[in-house]
């Protein structure tokens, strides 16, 4: 929030004050409330992760010995891997179709609102819902096959692209659908006269310009790809399971949010502190790709 | 010249039939859902993608058992639903909103600070806090229907405050001064001249919120009394979670049940959604 010395000058005692004395009432449940749902539990979540627990209120500072299990976890690292993965094809996979859709959809081609109506549609529907709606399309699929989502890892991943391509390139379509009607109409003229052929005008006037809403979609598609959990527990929840020569089970589908529900929720509960380090490795890990995917896309933005 | 016109409307035209094509590959899930709803146990898995036949036709015994299915009534969870839905995003859009006034108008340190730890706590996944909140929230009391609104208060208030700062920041000083001038305190200016004008953005928001409330599973399955209160995606979840013994026909009648009135909202409010959903966006 930047505050020029014109607003300040305008922001005058006349409105602040007065509003100032009824903070308890416009301010205080918001701060009260962020403090119970986020604020506390952030820190609390933080310290924690430097110790070890089975319940909040027995813990024993360990220092990092939690970050130094979970990073030499291979169940976590085989998620990072296997989420990284997931992410990049369902992001490149997302934004393509949802931009080509969303630029078919503007030039005025028939019928144009029902089709963004239906391709829209699967947002509403929970990912719990979905999961188990394309586990059974899948299982209808695969069971000519003599085999079934939960028992192969590659159409378990191929199944969760599908999936998140199904659910989210109606609502990436309908950003792209905004930032293309913002595109100003004499400059599309202006090239058209100068002689451009389509290609052209899309490469060299109209991405520049949806750059914004390109930024928006690939963030969101970004961290929602590394955050997905829902679907993952109710498509696959981790399936097809494989034994490590030393006894250890991998679950060849899982991704971090899974990993780390599963390491604090599983059977053994001495591990909820290597639980609570992968959360927070994992918080460090989303937010650093949003601010360094939010600066990379901002640069390329043309300004206006 | 003319030439060219044609060759556009020939690509209009494909555009079209893969569009339709497409559309059929956007509604046969939830098609699927449908027709299997109506199937007898059995038949879902070998028959997934065959109408029903006289021997697999099920009538609506689906819907008949699936009311009781898992030793829970389906109506309660509905109905445990649409109470945190309701009230969460009613208790959201008040006071964030008047926060995001407050925050605005008064733009002290306390403020940018509330502001900043909002924008930030967007990126923070839910498994980062959902330990030690689900055992705040046992503590406060804040595990039953009527209570968890506050959670979401708490960690939905992220995005509300920012696209209500965002908005009243473009909102003319000129408006409240006249008010103020006239003798109104600013619990009047708020409800009676601000808020008003920030009917676009609340119905925006509220269409956000009801989306994400609504459909959200992590969060009140950790922190809900799980015995006592279900909420859909938690009642869905524990009929199919266990392996082994499910009755697909009945999961999909009940998953039939629980997506026809979203679809229905959607139907009818979906210009408000469209334009809540584009407008959501321009966060970042």
């Amino acid at each position: 929030m930047k505050r020029s010395h014109d607003s300040a000058a305008v922001n005058s005692d006349m409105i602040r004050r007065p509003i100032q004395r009824w903070s308890p009432l416009f301010l205080m449940p918001v701060v009260a409330a962020f403090l119970i749902g986020f604020v506390w539990p952030f820190f609390h979540g933080l310290f924690l992760s430097f110790c070890k627990f089975k319940t909040t209120s027995n813990w024993e500072w360990v220092g990092i010995s939690n970050y130094e299990k979970a990073l030499a976890d291979q169940s976590f690292m085989y998620s990072f891997g296997f989420t990284a993965l997931f992410a990049v094809v369902s992001l490149v996979l997302i934004n393509v179709f949802a931009f080509a859709v969303a630029y078919a959809l503007t030039q005025k081609i028939r019928g144009a609102n029902i089709f963004r109506t239906v391709f829209f549609m699967p947002n509403l529907i929970g990912g719990i819902v979905l999961g188990y709606i394309w586990s059974m399309i899948f299982d209808g699929f695969l069971g000519y096959y003599q085999t079934s989502i939960l028992m192969d890892k590659s159409w378990g991943f191929w199944g969760l692209i599908i999936l998140t391509c199904w659910q989210q390139i109606g609502y990436m379509m309908i950003i792209y659908i905004a930032g293309l009607q913002a595109v100003p109409e004499d400059m599309l003229e202006a090239a058209k006269i100068d002689g451009a052929n389509g290609w052209q005008t899309l490469f060299k006037v109209t991405i520049p310009n949806v750059m914004p809403s390109i930024t928006i979609c690939t963030f969101l598609s970004l961290t929602n790809g590394f955050k997905l959990f829902d679907q993952n527990l109710a498509l696959t929840g981790g399936y097809p399971f494989e034994i490590n020569p030393d006894g250890s089970a991998v679950r060849t589908t899982e991704m971090l949010a899974l990993n780390i529900y599963n390491t604090f929720y599983g059977q053994n509960t001495a591990s909820r502190g290597v639980a609570q380090a992968k959360a927070v490795l994992f918080f460090i890990l989303v937010a650093t790709l949003a601010i360094a995917q939010l600066s990379a896309t901002r640069k390329k933005e043309v300004q206006q | 010249m003319k030439g060219a016109f044609q060759k556009e409307k020939l690509g209009k035209n494909l555009t079209t039939v893969l569009f339709v094509l497409l559309s059929i590959f956007y509604v046969f899930p939830v098609a699927m859902v449908v027709v299997n709803s109506f199937k007898k146990n059995t038949f879902v898995k070998t028959e997934t993608f065959k109408l029903p036949t006289a021997e697999s036709f099920a009538e609506f015994d689906n819907f008949i058992t699936g009311m009781t299915f898992g030793g829970y009534p389906f109506a309660k969870s509905v109905l445990y639903s649409i109470v945190i839905t309701l009230l969460g995003t009613a208790l959201i859009l008040l006071f964030t909103s008047m926060a995001a006034w407050y925050i605005s108008r008064v733009d002290s340190l306390v403020c940018r600070i509330v502001y900043y730890a909002c924008v930030f706590s967007m990126v923070v996944p839910f498994q980062m806090v959902m330990f030690t909140l689900s055992k705040t929230a046992d503590t406060l009391k804040l595990n039953t229907p009527w209570t968890i609104p506050v959670i979401y208060l708490g960690f939905g208030a992220g995005l509300a405050v920012f696209m209500f700062v965002g908005f009243i920041k473009g909102i003319p000083l000129d408006i409240e001064e006249a008010a103020a001038i006239d003798g109104c305190n600013p619990f009047r200016t708020y409800f009676s001249v601000v808020l008003p004008m920030m009917k676009p953005t609340i119905i925006s928001v509220a269409i956000l919120e009801i989306m994400w409330i609504w459909n959200d599973y992590l969060l009140p399955y950790l922190v809900l009394d799980r015995t006592e209160y279900r909420t859909i995606p938690i009642h869905i979840q524990y009929l199919k979670g266990s392996y082994g013994t499910v009755d697909l026909g009945a999961t999909m009648a009940l998953i039939l049940l629980s997506i026809v009135p979203v679809i229905i909202f959607y139907l009818t409010c979906q210009k408000h959604i469209i334009k809540g959903v584009a407008a959501g966006a321009v966060k970042g």
